[in-house]
């Protein structure tokens, strides 16, 4: 038999219009400008753990609007946010479906914490129009607290054989040819994510500098830490922000270094985007941003327990 | 020989842990937004039957286990083997030890037809059917006439298990079981 019927039910897509029309309210009402940028790029991703679908005619269907926005901001286009289909190759859970939804936005001038605290408003928002009732809680712990509250070793100072041991007692791995990033992946992932108090948001900060992606990095302590944050609620993680990097030379060589570690896991070598790097060359203003899960958010705020019932169609259906 | 990388785990995969033959559970896909993926994996060890979890990173492989099930005539058993014939016109015959009847043991009856799971060759696992008819050898006499006061007692059956019958139930008498449960359905149809 073909299946043509939707994964989720009618009455939650009603819902998921209601709550699509509440998040375009939020910005409306702080006057953050809506954007639509091109979903197929010439360019592609460099991040190792992270995979482009191709188009036959050599084009990358984006992993996250995060290149053309920031273009828009070089040229001065201001705050703004954009509701943005996006797609990741080999991604397929209960909370993960090739083709999804990332809210992202960026607010110039401000750093990390200060969008930390528009997040959880806009979480707040979005559970009020869900028909969620009560003051919603949010924490902010930092990723070295967040792995000692849980029982484990410093994450910034423990060594790799440590790392390699804690983790082969806790998630009964063969841990022996693992490197620091795949230990602390895992421990955050599978031992100190369940543990977050599942009904308050809990923002997670400084993370390694190895894992701060498109993040500025400070030192602290003798340890570079990157200004990114990770957002957890109901168990799920489901945002990801950053008190963003503007310097394109530091930009360039995280690009690089990423091609050397894809060439060194026999990984396709991505097509590097220069129109990102010459924008930052004229000037990236001084922001950050934050990429959200939408279909994540819409599971918590509806009590769903599989991303398909939220989606139209997943991509089994699709 | 033969291996799975993680993308290509699912469950009722027949894998090798630790020199055991496994069957994958399930397979939960784990991935942070910005960084590497797992494989959060249950595994059955058909020897044992024990559920093992394990971890994997995306990417690695395990070795795939040469795993069979099939349909097996229990025959006889000379004490220490317990025999099983091939029901595929074959006829061949194949000795399970006591590892891998375990509680079978107590529903063995001989021409019927078990499920026997073999691992490279070698009966590891015996699987009952879920309903088996069984001869009484031994019970207290029956209460004529009580159908309806609902107590039970217990009665050995010509496997040596023992279940719970109603008091009705005569020595004799061959009653069908469940096997998964152990409880007494009914009367066998004569």
């Amino acid at each position: 038999m073909i299946e043509w019927a939707p994964t989720a039910d009618i009455d939650t897509l009603h819902r998921r219009a209601m709550l699509m029309a509440a998040i375009r309210q939020f910005f409306a009402d702080r006057q953050v400008l809506e954007v639509d940028t091109p979903v197929l790029s010439a360019a592609g991703v460099t991040d190792v753990h992270v995979h482009n679908l191709r188009t036959a005619d050599g084009g990358f269907l984006l992993t996250s609007p995060e290149y053309p926005m920031k273009r828009l901001l070089a040229a001065g286009m201001g705050d703004c946010y954009q509701l943005a289909h996006v797609f990741r190759a080999d991604e397929s859970g209960a909370r993960h479906n090739r083709e999804f939804t990332l809210l992202e936005w960026y607010r110039l001038g401000w750093d990390h914490h200060q969008l930390m605290q528009e997040v959880a408003a806009l979480c707040a928002w979005v559970h009020r129009a869900a028909g969620g009732s009560g003051a919603l809680v949010s924490t902010v712990l930092s990723y070295q607290d967040a792995f000692v509250s849980a029982g484990l070793p410093d994450p910034h100072r423990a060594s790799l054989q440590a790392l390699q041991q804690v983790t082969a007692l806790k998630l009964s791995a063969n841990t022996a040819g693992w490197d620091r990033d795949a230990c602390l992946d895992a421990l955050m992932a599978l031992v100190v994510e369940p543990g977050l108090s599942p009904d308050r948001l809990t923002f997670v900060t400084d993370y390694p500098a190895s894992q701060a992606a498109l993040a500025r990095t400070h030192t602290c302590e003798g340890v570079e830490l990157g200004h990114r944050f990770e957002l957890y609620w109901q168990g799920m993680e489901l945002a990801n922000g950053y008190w963003e990097l503007t310097d394109p030379k530091e930009q360039r060589r995280r690009f690089e270094q990423d091609a050397l570690l894809r060439q060194s896991q026999g990984l396709p070598e991505p097509q590097v985007d220069e129109r990102l790097l010459a924008a930052m060359q004229a000037g990236l203003p001084e922001c950050a941003g934050v990429a959200l899960g939408v279909d994540r958010l819409l599971m918590v705020v509806l009590g769903k327990t599989h991303i398909r019932q939220v989606l139209p169609f997943d991509a089994d259906r699709a | 020989m033969a291996t799975y990388s993680t993308s290509e785990f699912k469950s009722g995969l027949k894998v090798l842990l630790e020199g055991d033959p496994c069957a994958i559970v399930e397979n939960e896909f784990v991935k942070p937004g910005k960084g590497q993926a797992f494989s959060r994996v249950r595994l059955k060890n058909l020897k044992t039957g024990r559920v093992w979890e394990r971890t994997f990173k995306s990417g690695e492989s395990i070795e795939a286990a040469d795993v069979l099930d099939i349909d097996m005539e229990y025959l006889y058993s000379d004490g220490e083997f317990w025999h099983f014939m091939k029901t595929d016109g074959s006829f061949e015959q194949l000795p399970a030890d006591e590892a891998a009847v375990g509680d079978t043991k107590d529903w063995l009856k001989e021409q019927e037809q078990y499920v026997v799971c073999l691992f490279n060759g070698t009966p590891i696992s015996v699987s009952p059917p879920n309903h088996i008819e069984l001869e009484i050898v031994e019970t207290d006499p029956g209460l004529k006439g009580d159908t309806a006061t609902g107590g039970s007692k217990p009665a050995t059956l010509a496997t040596g298990a023992v279940v719970k019958v109603p008091l009705f139930i005569n020595q004799g008498e061959i009653i069908r079981v469940d096997t998964r449960t152990r409880e007494y359905i009914s009367r066998a149809k004569q």
